[in-house]
């Protein structure tokens, strides 16, 4: 048991730096790389693109616009997924067009289309317009953009080691089906999922601020999920490969992830799952591992400190946060312990929110959202970095954009995103297992399961995928059904105990959801585990 | 800016049925594989935000996606691309053709439909509304609630679109959808009041802004300063929307394979799956209605099979489960033609509804609690259909026959096969937007319900 917990939760390091890919399908012939050489690509800084992304910029300016900005994305995606001993589907995702975007008297429009020629951009620059002269009706406050530093010329790229799309696809079907042939060997292992998903994003932006950058940004991950069933039917569990967090980088991270080598772990702990002890409802310290902790720290701590939520912009859908109003909460509000550092970047190496430039061509920088359990500051785009500037100036602080200004496509708004927001590491040399021997009466839960929170990022109910009893420091056995249940503030105000640097993990995710029409962001957050006292858990297993 | 209507179901927007065959023929010739399969989906979408009592953007996008896969005997590959010139979707087709001949063969694969029949396409125009008109719709519900001190959030969203699917062996469906959404969630500056209400249709002018502003101030000013009760076990009436947002998680889970294998709701300990055993309440009865959906005509599923009226649970008893072609094969039985995910290729979903009205379920309540809309529903534990989730936007206490004020909002751990089974009275069944971000596609209808012991585990302090 010992040992297979230790391997278990190993966590990996996969961030490497590499060699870049310098192409792009942008405009291409042909429909795309997957089998094309990428040396009969174009470069991604294409004139063709340029020119019309100029065209774009000065018809909004004929047209009365303040201010305009135009992106260009070929998106690239592919999807390889598989069911215990077959292939379900093998696809390849390739979508590009051209998206602008308008401020005409202080209000917005956009439009977006597929058509890559002259006349579709400029009609398509039109009908931004229109929208925007449209909106001025009911404009009771004109939008106001902070200062950029201007000019931003450059070209990014995610620092990856192998493109995902120059491997074979029977290199990573052989991959996912080496993995779930060693999880369908363990007795009681019924069924398994497993996939691999990859993104290349290669984008363009042109503002009416002179700034020109192109990004090439990679994504990756691969995943699975191992369901154990009883013999009589009556019970199943599984258990998921959450340790393995998607993240930006190429196909190193597949190899760099073990899938096949920690399949039997899984697989293991699915089928010990069906006969765990059920939880016994009440209050535990909780140790909460990074694969773990990520979610909670996106939703409790990533969401509430958006500021379009704290201004009522995402009420409709999203929601407010309990962190508003600004004027009572900037550098006063006790967010949880000292322990608490939070911080927001879109540099971390690896990451999936890294980037060069935010959709408004603003280099992000690293800045404090929590320090010392004091809460510092939200997450901004221009447009809100204005709203802000009352404050920013009696404190000192420039008023400008933290670089979170994010679309997911070329047919969708860019509006404000989450940057990676992060726990740092504690001043000690403090790991997983030497937490553990911190905990008397308590739960360790690895892997990320259920979660849900109000709309004001109060009321959290959290899951994982494995349970692991604690007593006197030590692991005696797994729980089922296990949820915790707590108020935010309070439950930061239990945090405890923190791992030090070398526990440090990035979690992640591809889907976080926000906005009308709703958009997807990928954003990481870097944890180490934790220990909070005294938290409600709750048994969520119920007959029917 | 004109203010007249405008199609977009003009051709420059989305695709007609011979510009459809016309790309799909153009794929067809150019594949190299043994057969392939092409489906398109093209789309257009115009939407207005509004928040803070001011349009906050607006855009309109438009896009058309042409999914192609290649089949080498059992192999299948896809390649999806939205560029449209015939070289682009022949090196598209000879792609999915390489890959195909690289991906090990599945032996689960069937083969591809011939040419089926179709219903006939009905014809309904669909008028996507000018930037100011969806503006001034807005502002009908942002002037209600600045003349109440109030502040309104919400969304428009208008969406039109045309499938088509095409194969090697001669089969061809071709299938347009239109649909559209307003809601509006409406504050009191303190931030203690919250109202939502939606109105959702096939066309702009089914939308009734004036009725929606006057539902989510009502509530908004209804629902200031909530108290704090303690949570448990409530009698509950559940508004068509929060009804639907829970009950439409029970199709989702009615895949036949899962429940074969063990692995679902409705598998029988023991073995089998729970056909014919009775699950809820005999008053409920759940089904997915090609008539019900949005689209234009009949639908058709992923495999080019026409869509039909399928009854998932009739008066309490499982009468269906989801059966792929595959499965359904090997269990000797008809595949469903309900699309995939239990109700998915329909897009629709229908609760029968009863005669009592909301009004007659608050009288008839000593205490209870009454629901606007549920929040943040995610699952618990499959093994019941259970989910956790909280109130919103409208949660009030009910006693002795009268809404007697509003209450904090609630987290619940829920399935909708339990409270379906405690089942207390059924109102008549309304369209309702049952999608937490507001989105269109869908045509759910379902009734308010009023149920007993409802498990409310905690209290949020979000309003």
């Amino acid at each position: 048991m010992s040992r297979t917990r230790r391997d278990f939760l190993k966590v990996g390091a996969a961030v490497a730096a590499g060699s870049l890919v310098a192409s792009s399908p942008l405009l291409a012939e042909s429909s795309s790389g997957l089998l094309v050489p990428l040396s009969d690509l174009p470069p991604v800084d294409d004139p063709a693109i340029k020119a019309l992304m100029e065209v774009a910029l000065n018809t909004a300016k004929a047209g009365g616009a303040s201010y305009a900005d135009v992106r260009v994305a070929a998106r690239r995606q592919q999807n390889v997924g598989t069911r215990d001993r077959i292939v379900q589907g093998v696809s390849d995702t390739d979508t590009y067009g051209l998206g602008v975007r308008t401020l005409v008297d202080g209000a917005w429009g956009f439009a977006a289309t597929s058509k890559l020629d002259k006349d579709s951009v400029a009609r398509t620059t039109q009908l931004a317009l229109g929208q925007a002269k449209a909106n001025r009706a009911s404009q009771l406050r004109p939008v106001v953009l902070a200062p950029t530093p201007g000019n931003q010329v450059g070209e990014w790229k995610s620092p990856i080691e192998v493109d995902p799309f120059n491997v074979a696809i029977t290199d990573k079907v052989a991959y996912l089906l080496a993995a779930n042939e060693a999880a369908l060997k363990v007795k009681g292992v019924r069924n398994v999922n497993s996939s691999m998903f990859f993104l290349r994003e290669e984008k363009s932006l042109m503002t009416t601020d002179g700034s020109y950058v192109v990004q090439t940004i990679y994504r990756a991950q691969p995943s699975m999920t191992i369901t154990a069933v009883s013999s009589d039917f009556s019970d199943f569990q599984s258990v998921a490969s959450n340790e393995v967090a998607p993240m930006g980088l190429g196909y190193e991270h597949v190899t760099n992830s073990k899938l096949a080598e920690r399949a039997p772990q899984w697989g293991e702990l699915a089928v010990q799952k069906l006969s765990a002890k059920p939880v016994e409802p009440g209050r535990y310290d909780l140790l909460l591992h990074p694969s773990n902790l990520w979610l909670t720290i996106h939703e409790v701590i990533g969401h509430p400190t958006e500021l379009d939520r704290a201004l009522g912009f995402e009420a409709n859908y999203a929601g407010t946060s309990f962190i508003a109003p600004p004027e009572a909460m900037l550098g006063k509000m006790q967010y949880g312990s000292e322990l608490m550092n939070i911080v927001g970047d879109r540099e971390q190496r690896g990451s999936l929110g890294a980037i060069g430039w935010d959709d408004e061509a603003v280099k992000p920088v690293k800045f404090d959202i929590v320090k010392n359990g004091v809460f510092q500051d939200y997450q901004t785009t221009r447009e809100q970095a204005t709203m802000m500037a009352d404050y920013y100036k009696r404190v000192g602080k420039p008023v400008r954009s933290y670089g979170c200004s994010y679309a997911q496509s070329w047919a969708d708004v860019q509006f404000q995103r989450m940057p990676n927001v992060s726990l740092q590491p504690g001043n000690n040399d403090d790991t997983w297992e030497s937490m553990i021997a911190k905990v008397d009466r308590g739960i360790a839960i690895v892997g990320d399961g259920s979660f849900s929170i109000d709309q004001q990022r109060y009321n959290g109910q959290f899951a994982g995928q494995v349970f692991y009893e604690v007593r006197g420091g030590k692991i005696v056995g797994q729980l089922k059904d296990v949820a915790y249940q707590f108020r935010t503030p309070d439950f930061w105000k239990g945090l405890k105990a923190i791992g030090g640097p070398r526990s440090y993990h990035l979690g992640g995710a591809f889907g976080d959801g926000k906005g009308q029409p709703s958009q997807s962001n990928s954003v990481s957050h870097g944890c180490v585990p934790a220990i909070f006292q005294q938290v409600n858990v709750i048994n969520t297993g119920r007959k029917a | 800016m004109s203010h007249a209507p405008r199609s977009l179901f003009a051709p420059a927007s989305v695709l007609s049925r011979a510009e459809a065959q016309e790309i799909a023929q153009r794929v067809l010739r150019n594949s190299p594989a043994e057969e392939t399969r092409v489906s398109i989906n093209s789309g257009a979408r115009a939407d207005t935000r509004f928040a803070l009592n001011q349009v906050t953007t607006s855009g309109e996008n438009q896009d058309t996606q042409v999914t192609i896969t290649a089949y080498v005997g059992n192999r299948a590959a896809s390649v999806n691309t939205n560029r449209l010139d015939e070289a682009s979707l022949a090196a598209a087709a000879k792609q999915a053709h390489e890959i195909a001949k690289l991906v090990p063969p599945n032996p689960e694969r069937m083969p591809e439909l011939g040419p089926q029949t179709y219903p006939p396409l009905r014809e309904r125009a669909l008028d996507i509304p000018t930037p100011a008109e969806r503006a001034a719709a807005a502002k009908i519900v942002t002037e209600l609630a600045r003349t109440n001190d109030l502040v309104a959030t919400g969304f428009i969203e208008c969406r039109a679109g045309a499938n088509a699917l095409a194969n090697s062996k001669g089969l061809f469906a071709y299938d347009a959808t239109a649909s559209v959404s307003m809601t509006a969630t409406v504050r009191s500056p303190d931030g203690t009041g919250s109202g939502w209400a939606c109105s959702d249709g096939n066309s702009f002018g089914e939308l009734d802004p004036k009725q929606l502003a006057a539902t989510a101030v009502q509530k908004a000013k209804e629902s200031r300063n909530p108290v704090a009760i303690e949570p448990g076990r409530y009698t509950a009436i559940l508004e068509p929307t929060a009804v639907g947002n829970l009950v439409q998680l029970i199709p989702g889970a009615m895949q036949a394979r899962a429940a074969d294998e063990g692995r679902s709701f409705f598998s029988k300990p023991g073995g089998g799956n729970k056909i014919g055993l009775k699950v809820v309440d005999g008053r409920v009865t759940l089904l997915t209605d090609p008539a019900d959906s949005p689209s234009l005509s009949g639908g058709y599923d992923n495999d080019g099979l026409p869509l039909e009226k399928v009854v998932w649970i009739e008066n309490g008893l499982v009468k269906n489960l989801n059966y792929d072609r595959f499965w359904a094969q090997k269990q000797g039985v008809q595949a469903t033609r309900a699309g995939g995910g239990g109700f998915g290729g329909t897009r629709s979903l229908r609760m029968l509804g009863g005669s009592t009205s909301i009004a007659d379920m608050i009288r008839n309540t000593e205490r209870g609690v009454l629901v606007t809309r549920f929040w943040y529903i995610r699952s618990v534990d499959p093994r019941t259909i259970l989910y956790t989730g909280l109130t919103r936007d409208g949660t009030f206490l009910v006693e002795n026959g009268k809404v007697t004020r509003s209450i904090k909002n609630f987290r619940y751990n829920e399935s909708p096969i339990f409270f379906l089974n405690n089942l207390e009275a059924i109102g008549p069944t309304v369209r309702i937007n049952s999608s937490e971000s507001a989105s269109t596609g869908g045509a759910v209808f379902m009734p308010p319900i009023k149920v007993r012991d409802f498990n409310f585990t905690s209290l949020s302090d979000a309003v």
